[in-house]
């Protein structure tokens, strides 16, 4: 796997990185949608409701024609299929990130009066968006807190899963309803993320050329370039 | 991989059962050719449209019940037959238990005591029936747990009754059979594998807190065990059938996986 150019340089976003950028995005939304369809046969707020039209699991009438239940068995498929494309991706990126070093790289240092600033100035609407290739404070932040919330929810999900094999999970968590409220508000952290990361990326449409066909050429920094060439 | 240990009290001596996998082969060939690519398709059509769900397609719904399948394998290597659920202190039972079953709790249908019978059937010696009073005259156990049902909620509760291994020994059941099936008396069925079944928190309950069951919580019999989801936990129980050949059950046969560990 060489990622690296013979003139020292690489892609922004790696081939890797795109495609575990792409599998976790469908990942994610497959998760939430069935997930939403689970919450809804025990909400656990009884003022918060989803839609039926957007959670995955089918419509209740033909589900229920088809195999008697109304759809919540067809979310449950869904939500402990794509677990293993979560968890299993996310493994792999938390993987490359730590070795190839690419998260302290971009998301590395994250410093509160910078990210103060940098929220003041967007706010002021004068984020500078021209250097995609680095990220301010803000985003930085975000991505970190993205990543701790997948880890979360993902923690989460195998107590509820498992609460008798992984009891002492489960007490972490302050219990088994306590597990089910920290699965859920990881789910709103993650959901919140992603309208903005999506609304910011719309705004800024090179950010998903360059998630797509890698973005422009970088200098293959330490450590990557050693890993990558093997050494 | 999921040949367990042999170490344990609890363990089957046969092993972990292959034939649910080799039942749902041809669902796994399925998900290898056609599935994968259509639900490929499928799923980028999806996350354009929202409100176009393909959970019904009938492709789709066949690759995800054989992962439902692999999940049934992962379930039994993760299961520790020899960890015990965590158990609680008598002020944290909730009373009267909370009533569950596919029906609402004026459909219940009581059972008359004089004249219901348990059947025995398949690898057993003893094929004799049991009446309620015979319960009575085994070894009990209490167990203040957990019950935890797939939508999300929980309580705890206190069950007593016979350990279901007991019962299992005394009527002389083939303890290296895979599983242990139930039918009920409001036509629910279901069925657990063996190391379930031989698990020291799973019992015949005929008791909840220190009460004889009521008749909307399954009595004069019904199976509570710590390990499983609440749906694995048949009511009213009017036939236990120990056997080497898989069957699904109520849930389970809308979709429900089948193994339903927690």
């Amino acid at each position: 796997m060489r990622l690296a150019n013979r003139d020292g340089t690489k892609r922004l976003h790696p081939w890797p990185v795109r495609v575990m950028h792409w599998v976790n995005a469908i990942a994610v939304i497959m998760m939430v949608g069935s997930g939403w369809r689970i919450y809804d046969n025990d909400p656990i707020f009884t003022q918060i409701n989803f839609p039926v039209p957007v959670t995955l699991g089918g419509l209740p009438s033909l589900a229920y024609h088809l195999h008697g239940d109304g759809g919540f068995s067809n979310a449950l498929l869904w939500h402990f299929t794509f677990m293993w494309l979560l968890v299993l991706n996310g493994v792999g990126y938390v993987a490359y990130g730590l070795i190839t070093g690419r998260f302290r790289r971009m998301w590395w240092p994250i410093r509160p009066r910078e990210v103060v600033a940098a929220v003041i100035d967007a706010l002021h609407l004068k984020l500078d968006h021209e250097d995609v290739t680095t990220y301010n404070a803000v985003q930085k932040a975000m991505y970190v807190g993205v990543l701790t919330a997948l880890i979360v929810i993902v923690a989460a999900g195998a107590a509820i899963w498992k609460p008798v094999q992984l009891h002492w999970l489960v007490a972490l968590f302050g219990g088994f309803q306590g597990a089910r409220l920290v699965h859920f508000l990881a789910m709103v952290a993650i959901v919140a993320f992603m309208t903005i990361h999506v609304i910011l990326a719309l705004l800024v449409p090179r950010t998903i050329k360059a998630m797509v066909f890698g973005g422009p050429r970088v200098p293959a920094s330490q450590p990557t370039a050693h890993l990558m060439a093997g050494e | 991989m999921v040949r367990r240990r042999p170490t344990s009290l609890f363990r089957p001596l046969g092993g972990v059962d292959q034939r649910v996998l080799k039942r749902q082969s041809q669902l796994v060939t399925q998900l290898n050719r056609r599935g994968v690519l259509r639900g490929a398709v499928s799923l980028g059509a999806l996350t354009m449209l929202t409100g176009c769900d393909i959970s019904d397609d009938e492709q789709v719904r066949g690759a995800l019940e054989a992962v439902s399948a692999l999940n049934n394998k992962v379930q039994a290597a993760l299961f520790d037959p020899n960890k015990l659920a965590p158990t609680y202190a008598v002020d944290q039972v909730l009373k009267p238990p909370r009533y569950n079953a596919y029906y609402p709790v004026d459909k219940v249908r009581p059972i008359d005591l004089t004249t219901w019978q348990l059947a025995v059937t398949g690898l057993v010696q003893d094929q004799r029936p049991w009446r309620p009073a015979d319960f009575a005259t085994m070894p009990q156990r209490e167990d203040i747990i957990r019950h935890v049902c797939v939508e999300g909620w929980d309580y705890i509760g206190q069950w007593s009754g016979v350990p279901l291994r007991a019962f299992l020994e005394k009527v002389g059941a083939d303890l290296t059979a895979r599983y242990v099936g139930f039918k009920c008396f409001d036509g629910y069925t279901s069925s657990i594998d063996m190391a379930a079944a031989l698990h020291p928190q799973t019992l015949l309950a005929t008791h909840y807190a220190g009460e004889p069951l009521g008749d909307p919580f399954g009595a004069p019999v019904r199976l509570r065990t710590a390990i499983k989801l609440g749906y694995k936990n048949p009511k009213w129980i009017t036939e236990i059938l120990v056997s080497n050949t898989w069957r699904n059950g109520y849930w389970e046969d809308r979709g429900y996986n089948w193994f339903g560990g927690i």
